[in-house]
């Protein structure tokens, strides 16, 4: 059944597991040894599992959305490709989820990560550090300005690059919905040779994966923009007090 | 009863190694973020049991996992959740119920400095054990892995659980009961796979 406008959010639909990689996925060779052997146990959601943190504007600054400025030093900007990236955070039943955490990271226009583990010979950006978040509004948007990111290449096979992405981790209402992904660019030929990208079983799982270029949105002599939406769990709703999980 | 109108999940993707620049940036040198989400879990007038729990996450190998992303979230002291969707009315306002650590980045410990949790109803309305829900996402994780942590020293609760009661091989049970390490300090290391592995949970 559907959400009804009186009842109380109940618990989330099951996640439907043949949508998701699985744990063990032997192309992406790491997932070998952090993977699981016995079966999740199924759990039905407490309110352990339906409440879930909020994040108010109070912590967020107003730069932690434009990665061209804020890593940038004063009067100076990243070198790459300038893009806005947005959509819309929705649920399964097509309902906007306001008021969800959005958080990227990403490589700068060369491929390069700001991080200490990352050795890859492609330069640093002075002026790019690779992390935004923001909030979603009330119907949902989130919006970043960002500089395209790099492919990159990553030990798994002798030869495995990782296709252009931006990485988002999404908290939505409850902590069951709680989600982190990848985002890749239309048009990209690295993104159907990529492991990671093959941990997904369905083609159809992972268009849902891929941005499309927005044209309409794009703004002139500035920016690209690229359109991602996000769904997460949806739920069913409470109709008796006394009935917790949910109808 | 799905509709043929519903949307579908977007699939998960793991969070890689470099999961701190989104989620610790400071551990990165990149100092963008006035707050980071998750660091402080209390304050001094949050109600409640200070506690502080430490942890390893290990691999199939034994080996600890140096670039995990660890995340807690639990109720207050009464029992009640921060935030969203709890029916019984308002939390502890100085207690966000989440918490986040990256663990350190040479041996891989997590530290989270939190209180404990009263109980929470299950679905008829009988209290669950005290429990705090993880979820553990990292490089080789294709998507994140929930599991619960309950207490040693509330063995008559864990003994009437709802959930520990599902878990039909018994002998499993004691990977989700933290061991008592000091006065008000637990240890729960979480093993992704092999001897000793950590109960996951579809929720």
């Amino acid at each position: 059944m559907r959400n009804s406008p009186g009842g109380l959010p109940g618990a989330f639909f099951a996640r439907d597991r043949d949508q998701h990689p699985p744990a063990y996925a032997p192309g992406y060779k790491t997932s070998v040894t952090r993977s699981p052997t016995k079966p999740l146990i199924a759990l039905d959601n407490t309110l352990s599992e339906m409440t879930g943190p909020v994040f108010g504007h109070d912590r967020l600054g107003p730069l932690d959305d434009d990665l061209i400025l804020n890593f940038a030093k004063p009067g100076e900007l990243p070198v790459g490709p300038r893009i806005v990236v947005h959509g819309r955070v929705l649920d399964e039943n097509a309902r906007p989820v306001p008021g969800a955490l959005v958080e990227v990271w990403q490589a700068n226009a060369g491929g390069r990560y700001r991080h200490r583990k990352e050795s890859y010979l492609a330069p640093l950006d002075p002026n790019f550090g690779g992390c935004g978040r923001c909030i979603t509004d009330e119907e949902g948007w989130y919006r970043f300005r960002t500089i395209q990111p790099g492919a990159y290449p990553w030990p798994n096979g002798p030869n495995d690059w990782r296709p252009a992405h931006i990485h988002f981790s999404v908290f939505g209402h409850g902590f069951a919905q709680r989600l982190i992904t990848q985002m890749y660019f239309e048009g990209d030929p690295m993104i159907w040779k990529c492991p990671i990208v093959r941990t997904i079983a369905d083609p159809a799982a992972v268009e849902r994966l891929i941005a499309p270029l927005d044209w309409a949105n794009t703004i002139p002599m500035d920016a690209r923009a690229y359109r991602f939406d996000i769904v997460l769990r949806g739920r069913r709703s409470t109709l008796f007090e006394n009935r917790l999980e949910g109808n | 009863m799905r509709l043929p109108d519903q949307l579908k999940e977007t699939p998960s993707q793991t969070a890689g190694p470099y999961v701190h620049i989104g989620c610790f940036p400071r551990m990165c040198g990149i100092e963008v973020y006035e707050h980071e989400i998750g660091a402080d879990m209390v304050s001094d007038a949050t109600r409640g049991e200070r506690i502080e729990i430490r942890g390893t996450v290990y691999d199939g190998t034994g080996a600890p996992l140096r670039d995990a992303l660890i995340e807690i979230w639990q109720a207050d002291a009464e029992g009640r959740h921060p935030g969203r969707g709890d029916p019984r009315g308002l939390a502890d306002p100085a207690f966000t119920g989440f918490g986040r650590s990256a663990g350190d980045p040479d041996t891989g410990e997590f530290v989270f400095q939190t209180i404990k949790p009263g109980r929470v109803p299950f679905k008829d309305g009988k209290p669950m054990a005290p429990h705090i829900t993880f979820w553990i996402a990292a490089r080789g994780i294709n998507i994140g892995l929930h599991t619960r942590m309950y207490f040693p020293d509330e063995e008559a609760a864990n003994a009437e659980d709802p959930v520990l009661g599902r878990i039909e091989l018994k002998s499993r049970i004691p990977t989700l009961i933290a061991r008592p390490e000091a006065p008000g300090v637990y240890r729960f290391d979480i093993r992704l796979q092999g001897e000793g592995e950590t109960v996951f949970f579809d929720i």
